[in-house]
């Protein structure tokens, strides 16, 4: 399903014709956003994976090539709605609110998490989540209990909610993401499943991970699915409000299998020459999801003066990122203990007590 | 005063019971836990009484039960799961260790995880594989989970509401050989501190520790010792995970004897923990090392067999002549 081919030619295929609406009910300063939206955070991706290079971070997971799958989809859910990341989702926190230095401070390693999703000003985004697969299952119990509490499907979209997870074509390999759909089957849980199929497990093809299409997977548990080329901004959104629509409405899961490229890799510390070619790489370095919104975007007369913004805005977010995160502190070593339990433990207290006393004990000593 | 004579089963029952009425965010999960009332009954009426949106018969996924119950949590609900065996949480232990035991920490406290996992654990109930064992070790050794297990009808009255009042996840270890025992439950007077020890017999010669079933045990080998001429003192700890060693090493220090005992096999097991601990804090009173009865390092045997494995008073009570004859 695809609306835009990827000389950014308006072409939608004949899936994507039942959501032309859709898109050509989009006016230009939202198609301008969707563009603004993928070209400020590969500004300030590229600025992390420098970030990387240069010792500040402990590791980058580029988003690199997958803007528009991440853009579409974040900017069809609604405020009320919640969103489960993976941990590549950088723009999709950045729309919903979260600062962007958050993540940095992750991957710099002073902190697990960063930010707190129920703050509001974070637009109910849910932490990253490292261990593959498992924020699956907590997105469909979330949305089970948005289904026991009645805050969905009442019949009012300004205040139904829906929940989206995030999870990629290697954790599609995980059975929890399988468990999460036989729960949300079962449970008709208002909840869309965003598949990002970016052709690589680190250095393992999707061709070792499935050997038919993933969307297969989800349509099997019975969960209406929709196969999207997922370097088409406009496909993304369309697909994610409709489905997203209809999990609101009651209708239960749906599923998204956006076909995307890693065009960087799939973190700083490995290499992709070592597992795959050039070619592959310049082919879909010919489908680049912002080029093609760009071309677009040109030939529906979108200003020299607009790309000249954004391109400053990225830059902007790109320094005042890179300023404030080499100025983050060091968390304090009492900080290990304090958080564990949300309740007094022995265990926590005494090691508390005896580090500060053994570091005290260093006091006074040439440094 | 109410007291009630009841078996274990009935006392975990009317527990939870209670807490379903005092909270309506507490929600039951696990398999065949509604129109069953689970496979021990536990949860017996409970689905009827307050409807399945309460008590869900889930699909039959542990890693899925308990992940959807992490959302749950973070949707605002106190899930209680049941995980049907001991040997089926492995299934599961991704979300726990990873997930549940993690996110509290992972949200700097600003997240809470009252989250409770049920496990009938243990044997003497002469059950196939997977069926008859002991794995708290792998939950204690992780941080951010708390561990208990209780041992009487009583204590699984109150234990259970308060590991459902807790905002931390609690792996609760059921002693399943103990479902069926009857005994007093005072429903108005609220039970030890979910994680305290507790002297359940005094003694004067030696120290007998343990949990669950095996309180039962070092019980009847007290009882023993005593037509012996020796005075066991047996403290039951209750709590995996925080332990209270103060009750335990108060009582060493006058005994100068300990005697642990567990189903659970021994190597880098709970028992190790405690021997080490209570050896630094009661050294000087000590009058031999702190002897272990465990089960074997062996996978728990076939039913004919778990008589050979599992700790009996004998086997206890030569541990507790081993400690004499220093």
């Amino acid at each position: 399903m695809r609306f835009l081919e990827p000389d950014g030619s308006f072409a939608p295929t004949p899936e994507a014709e039942p959501l032309r609406a859709i898109v050509e009910g989009l006016d230009d300063a939202t198609l301008e956003q969707l563009y603004r939206d993928m070209a400020v955070i590969r500004a300030f991706d590229q600025q992390a994976t420098m970030l990387q290079r240069q010792g500040q971070l402990a590791l980058w997971p580029p988003s690199l090539g997958q803007e528009a799958a991440q853009v579409g989809s974040a900017r069809a859910a609604r405020a009320q709605d919640t969103i489960f990341p993976s941990y590549r989702e950088h723009v999709v926190a950045k729309i919903r609110g979260v600062d962007p230095v958050s993540i940095l401070a992750l991957m710099r390693g002073t902190t697990h998490g960063g930010w707190d999703p129920a703050d509001p000003k974070n637009g109910n985004t849910r932490l990253y989540t490292l261990v593959l697969g498992t924020q699956t299952l907590h997105a469909t119990g979330f949305a089970m209990g948005l289904n026991f509490d009645g805050r969905t499907a009442t019949g009012n979209p300004e205040k139904d909610e829906a929940v989206v997870v995030y999870y990629g074509d290697g954790a599609a390999s995980e059975g929890d993401v399988h468990e999460a759909m036989v729960f949300a089957a079962s449970y008709k849980t208002p909840q869309l499943f965003f598949l990002q199929n970016n052709q690589w497990a680190i250095s393992v093809p999707v061709a070792t991970q499935a050997s038919a299409p993933l969307a297969n997977r989800s349509a099997g548990y019975g969960i209406p699915t929709m196969r999207i080329d997922g370097n088409d901004v406009l496909a993304s959104y369309a697909a994610s409000r409709m489905y997203l629509e209809e999990a609101r409405a009651g209708g239960g899961p749906r599923a998204i299998e956006a076909v995307t490229y890693r065009m960087g890799a799939h973190t700083t510390s490995d290499d992709p020459t070592k597992y795959r070619t050039r070619d592959e790489e310049e082919s879909w370095a010919r489908r680049d999801p912002i080029a093609r919104m760009r071309a677009f975007l040109e030939n529906r007369g979108a200003s020299e003066a607009f790309f000249a913004d954004v391109d400053a805005e990225g830059e902007a977010l790109a320094a005042d990122a890179r300023e404030r995160v080499v100025n983050l502190p060091n968390p304090d070593p009492s900080s290990m203990f304090a958080n564990v339990y949300s309740e007094p433990h022995a265990l926590m207290d005494q090691q508390a007590a005896w580090l500060a006393e053994y570091e005290a004990s260093f006091e006074g000593d040439a440094k | 005063m109410t007291l009630e004579t009841m078996p274990f089963v009935r006392a975990m029952n009317a527990g939870l019971r209670r807490a379903m009425e005092e909270d309506g965010r507490v929600l039951l999960m696990g398999e065949d836990i509604g129109k069953l009332g689970g496979v021990f009954r536990v949860t017996e009426h409970l689905q009827r009484d307050f409807g399945e949106d309460r008590v869900l018969d889930t699909p039959l996924a542990e890693s899925g039960i308990v992940g959807t119950a992490i959302g749950l949590a973070m949707a605002g609900f106190r899930p209680v799961i049941e995980i049907q065996f001991d040997g089926f949480v492995f299934p599961a232990f991704d979300q726990i260790t990873t997930q549940l035991a993690k996110l509290t920490n992972r949200h700097e406290g600003l997240l809470q995880m009252p989250v409770v996992i049920r496990i009938p654990y243990g044997g003497h109930i002469g059950a196939v594989e997977h069926h008859q064992e002991s794995p708290e070790a792998y939950f204690t050794h992780t941080s951010g989970l708390r561990v208990v297990s209780p041992s009487t009808p009583n204590d699984a009255y109150w234990m259970i509401q308060d590991a459902i009042a807790s905002n931390d996840p609690v792996i609760f270890m059921e002693p399943k050989s103990r479902y069926w025992q009857k005994g007093e439950v005072d429903t108005e007077r609220r039970g030890a501190p979910l994680h305290a020890s507790r002297v359940v017999r005094k003694g004067t010669d030696v120290t007998l520790v343990g949990h669950g079933a095996m309180v039962s045990v070092l019980l009847q080998a007290a009882a023993i010792a005593e037509g012996e001429g020796r005075s066991c003192e047996v403290i039951d700890i209750r709590s995996l995970s925080p332990i209270d060693y103060d009750p335990i090493v108060e009582s060493v220090r006058q005994t100068g004897r300990m005697v642990w005992a567990q189903e659970a096999p021994g190597n880098t097991s709970i028992g190790g923990e405690i021997a080490a601990t209570v050896s630094e804090r009661a050294f000087y009173s000590l009058e031999a090392p702190i002897m272990r009865v465990t089960g074997f390092d062996t996978p728990f045997p076939p039913a004919k067999l778990e008589g050979t494995y599992l700790p009996d008073a004998d086997r206890v009570l030569e541990a507790v002549d081993r400690a004499f004859a220093y």
